[in-house]
């Protein structure tokens, strides 16, 4: 049986040390081209061809294109990338071959609207893809609850908004409080409260983990927001009171009888300067606060105000 | 030695050349390509493009399907007629059988896909009526087509050498289904936990990954192909083709042909 | 040196669903067979002879045991150049031609380039299939893939060769020609083992057989030593009507055809029958001392064989 061994030992040698091998240069393939086959979508005419090619498995193409998607989005936002204009195409793709698949419409809708980096900047996409899932999805009132979401946040179209949480709350089992937002929208759009609520409900709802930090990341810019404008009030009477600027946030403390020194969410003091500002310790860490910011650092930029 | 394996290779290419299936799937794929150039008419501008997708597609599925019909007859088949006692009691190892066997089976895919390749060109002719440079690039898509009918070979070579004619034939177009979507399989691997990704990241390096070999929607759209990428499909797919042979070889090394 | 020692081969396959049950196709087999002889290997279909030819060939691995042929341990892969096999109901591929399958194999066991044309078209004609050398196996009947077999078993001027039911599928005529076939290959000094269940087959041609039954060996030997170790009996014919009372009262088993009259007697009482006939004036035309056939010597170890197992059982 020598032979016999002797084939076996060199067989196995080869399969163990050409698997590795394999292994190694798919490893190197990959590198070379990131996001190649995505590229792919760009070409295609359009859902309807994938789906005719689908040969009728549109389910599953539907999860494969959605993997893609979510895979899409999370390399590059994880490099902080200016443009993501593939992420439209594929959630098209997604939801035309799946038309139920309500996960999609909930990603579009938080990634697809806000501007680079934080998402794709292309609010009109967002609100097709939207008005394609209701249209679809007629009794799901969370679709609606998204695409007012959008009207809300990036579009500051409070009218829309409200108008959008009104059909909503018109479906069968659509949640209570719908209805109270709509009203809302008409007189409280720029309330703190509003945006809280707003955003705590898509926080809890959602079994996205991107999406879930989203709507953290906002509901900390809020509160940033909310304590800088405390805080700026308090400054604004003391100076009414004693006629000067405090000269510390420790006096300021005092003073106001704040109850102890104000942190933000991270547990960072805020700051006051020589100029009376309240300002937050790193910016970087609340994306999209609109307060606390130090002068002349960039705010996150919304469609109606001014381009920087 | 090497002589015993080149008179294998050499009889295993008579044997599909003279398996009239092969002649059927060949027309087949040329009449597809002929279709092509009816289909194109439809929309001018993309006629070029109608023509290098179908055509391209033609030849990769056809020559798919040629390499599993005429794979699993390598080692199935012999074993199941019985055609293979005489030959392994002839002083021929049993891996030199695998390896010639293997060769033979390459050599008739290439001649193959020469043969289809004339058809898709005739036809880019036809509606072109002149060759570009750009042109060259569908003979980098055809080069990556031959080594995924490598890859397949040893595949259905590999199920051959344990397991029935219909099952091996099963398996092998399972795992060019699994394999053009490989990638997908590591991103989804990519997002699993625990055991789940594991057993998820094991398989999508098992199977072969047939992603970086499909460029034919890009050279259609004249995208040029790294030589980086040349190189490295070339290497995977050789070390693909041996990982599964050696597989192959010691399986059949150790099987009792009853 | 003997052609080939079989020292104690043994297969055990498992079946089942599971495959956990063991079924036993060859007990530990020891055997010899002689140089130059022409040994016959009886069996009843699924006794265990094909699998003692795969596992000599390799086609199929021993559970236990090894051997040896020409010398050499059984694995070793230049035993192969020396021997040639013709598998039971042979297939071969069925898109080359005879000459194209002859050369193929030629190719494979090493026959010189220059010495394969010659020795391939010798070889056609030996079995006779010279004159349809250029047709495709596919339509080749069994008696003619029959002789194909044995043309690619004879090709390399083998020093052994091994037929697994050479006459299977052949008519008379056929038959006749590979006896002959087998003849002239003792003649040249070559070695056959051959299986067969048809015994007569193996009486004309052995120099030597082997019985197995069940996997297991039940005799071997000469063919004389085998069908003589019975009682020998003698016949007698002679010419009559009627078979005279003396000899009716020796108790002799008798049969009249015709004029003749054919008698078997034990062969002590041969005197005592001759001296009646003689008495009785009869014409006494043959006395032949009767060999127990190699079926009855075959059917009796079988019987033994069935008997054993089952007061064993």
């Amino acid at each position: 049986m020598k032979h016999r061994e002797k084939i076996s030992i060199i067989a196995g040698a080869c399969l163990v040390l050409s698997l590795a091998a394999s292994s190694f240069v798919l490893h190197r393939v990959d590198q070379l081209r990131p996001q190649a086959p995505l590229d792919e979508v760009l070409f295609l005419s359009s859902p309807k061809v994938i789906k005719r090619a689908s040969l009728g498995y549109d389910g599953l193409m539907a999860c494969i294109y959605w993997t893609r998607a979510v895979q899409y989005f999370g390399y590059r936002h994880h490099y902080e990338a200016s443009s993501y204009n593939l992420l439209a195409p594929l959630l098209e793709i997604t939801t035309h071959l799946d038309p139920h698949l309500v996960v999609a419409y909930e990603f579009g809708s938080s990634f697809l609207a806000p501007k680079p980096p934080f998402g794709a900047g292309q609010p009109k996409s967002a609100i097709d893809l939207m008005e394609y899932g209701i249209q679809n999805n007629p009794d799901n009132w969370r679709l609606y609850y998204d695409l007012g979401f959008v009207y809300y946040t990036e579009l500051k179209d409070y009218k829309k908004a409200a108008e959008t949480f009104a059909r909503g709350s018109l479906v069968p089992n659509a949640h209570p409080f719908l209805k109270v937002i709509a009203a809302q929208m008409a007189s409280h759009a720029g309330d703190y409260e509003t945006a809280w609520t707003l955003w705590s409900e898509t926080y809890k709802n959602t079994q996205d983990k991107l999406i879930k930090q989203n709507a953290f990341d906002h509901l900390r810019a809020l509160r940033v927001d909310q304590d800088v404008d405390h805080l700026q009030a308090a400054v604004t009477r003391f100076g009414e009171r004693t006629g000067r600027l405090p000269a510390s946030m420790a006096e300021l403390v005092a003073a106001e009888g704040l109850p102890g020194t104000p942190v933000d969410p991270d547990g960072h003091p805020y700051k006051l300067t020589p100029e009376g500002r309240i300002e937050v310790r790193e910016p970087k860490d609340f994306p999209f606060a609109t307060k606390g910011l130090p002068p002349g650092y960039k705010p996150l930029p919304t469609f109606d105000s001014p381009q920087p | 030695m090497r002589t015993r394996i080149a008179y294998i290779a050499s009889n295993t290419f008579r044997e599909a050349v003279r398996d009239r299936v092969l002649y059927n799937l060949i027309a087949f794929a040329l009449l597809l390509s002929g279709a092509a150039i009816l289909v194109g008419q439809i929309s001018i501008e993309i006629e070029k493009l109608v023509v290098i997708n179908l055509g391209l597609t033609a030849v990769s599925l056809f020559g798919v399907v040629i390499a599993i019909f005429i794979g699993i007859g390598l080692v199935s088949k012999e074993i199941e007629k019985r055609t293979l006692y005489t030959v392994l009691s002839r002083p021929v190892r049993r891996w030199e059988f695998i390896v010639g066997k293997f060769f033979g089976l390459a050599g008739t895919l290439v001649v193959n896909t020469f043969f289809m390749a004339i058809g898709v060109f005739a036809a880019l002719f036809y509606i072109s009526h002149k060759f570009v440079p750009a042109d060259a690039l569908i003979l980098v898509a055809l080069y990556f087509i031959v080594l995924e009918f490598l890859i397949i070979c040893s595949l259905a070579l590999l199920f051959s050498s344990f397991s029935s004619p219909l099952l091996s034939a099963v398996f092998a177009f399972s795992l060019f289904v699994i394999g053009s979507f490989a990638e997908d399989l590591r991103n989804f691997a990519g997002m699993a936990h625990g055991f789940t990704r594991w057993l998820a990241t094991g398989a999508a390096y098992l199977v072969p990954n047939f992603s970086a070999f499909n460029v034919i929607s890009s050279i259609a759209h004249e995208q040029p192909v790294a030589a980086q990428l040349v190189l490295q499909n070339t290497l995977y797919a050789l070390f693909y083709a041996i990982m599964a042979l050696s597989g192959a070889v010691l399986i059949f090394e150790y099987r009792d042909l009853k | 040196m003997p052609a080939i020692e079989i020292l104690g081969l043994e297969k055990t396959y498992m079946v089942g669903f599971w495959r956990k049950r063991p079924k036993c196709a060859l007990s530990p087999l020891q055997l010899t067979v002689e140089d130059g002889e022409i040994f016959g290997f009886l069996g009843p279909n699924g006794a265990g002879k094909t699998t003692t030819l795969k596992l000599l060939m390799g086609l199929v691995f021993p559970t236990a045991g090894t051997a040896r042929i020409l010398g050499r341990e059984w694995t070793d892969p230049s035993v192969k150049a020396q021997i040639g096999f013709l598998p039971e109901q042979p297939y071969f591929y069925d898109y080359l031609t005879a000459h194209e399958l002859l050369e193929y194999y030629g190719q494979l066991s090493g026959v010189p380039a220059k010495q394969r044309k010659p020795r391939v078209e010798q070889v056609l004609q030996q079995v006779g299939l010279r004159d349809v050398q250029g047709v495709q196996l596919r339509k080749f009947s069994k008696g003619m893939l029959q002789r194909v077999g044995i043309a690619q078993a004879i090709l390399h001027n083998p020093r052994l060769v091994f037929f697994d039911e050479p006459m299977s599928g052949l008519d008379p005529m056929g038959r006749r020609e590979v006896r002959d076939l087998m003849e002239q290959l003792k003649h040249e000094g070559k070695t056959v083992f051959f299986s067969t269940h048809i015994l007569s087959d193996a009486e004309a041609l052995c120099d030597r057989v082997a019985i197995i039954h069940k996997g297991e060996l039940r005799g071997v030997g000469a063919i004389e030593d085998l069908t003589s170790s019975v009682q020998g009996k003698v016949e007698v014919i002679w010419q009559g009507s009627q078979v005279p009372a003396s000899v009716k009262a020796l108790g002799a088993e008798c049969h009249v055809t015709g004029d003749r009259v054919r008698a078997i007697i034990d062969e002590h009482q041969q005197d005592a029958v001759i001296d009646a006939l003689r008495r009785e004036r009869q014409h006494l035309i043959a006395i032949t001392p009767v060999r127990t056939s190699l079926e009855a010597y075959f059917v009796e170890k079988l019987r033994r064989a069935e008997t054993t197992a089952g007061s064993t059982a």
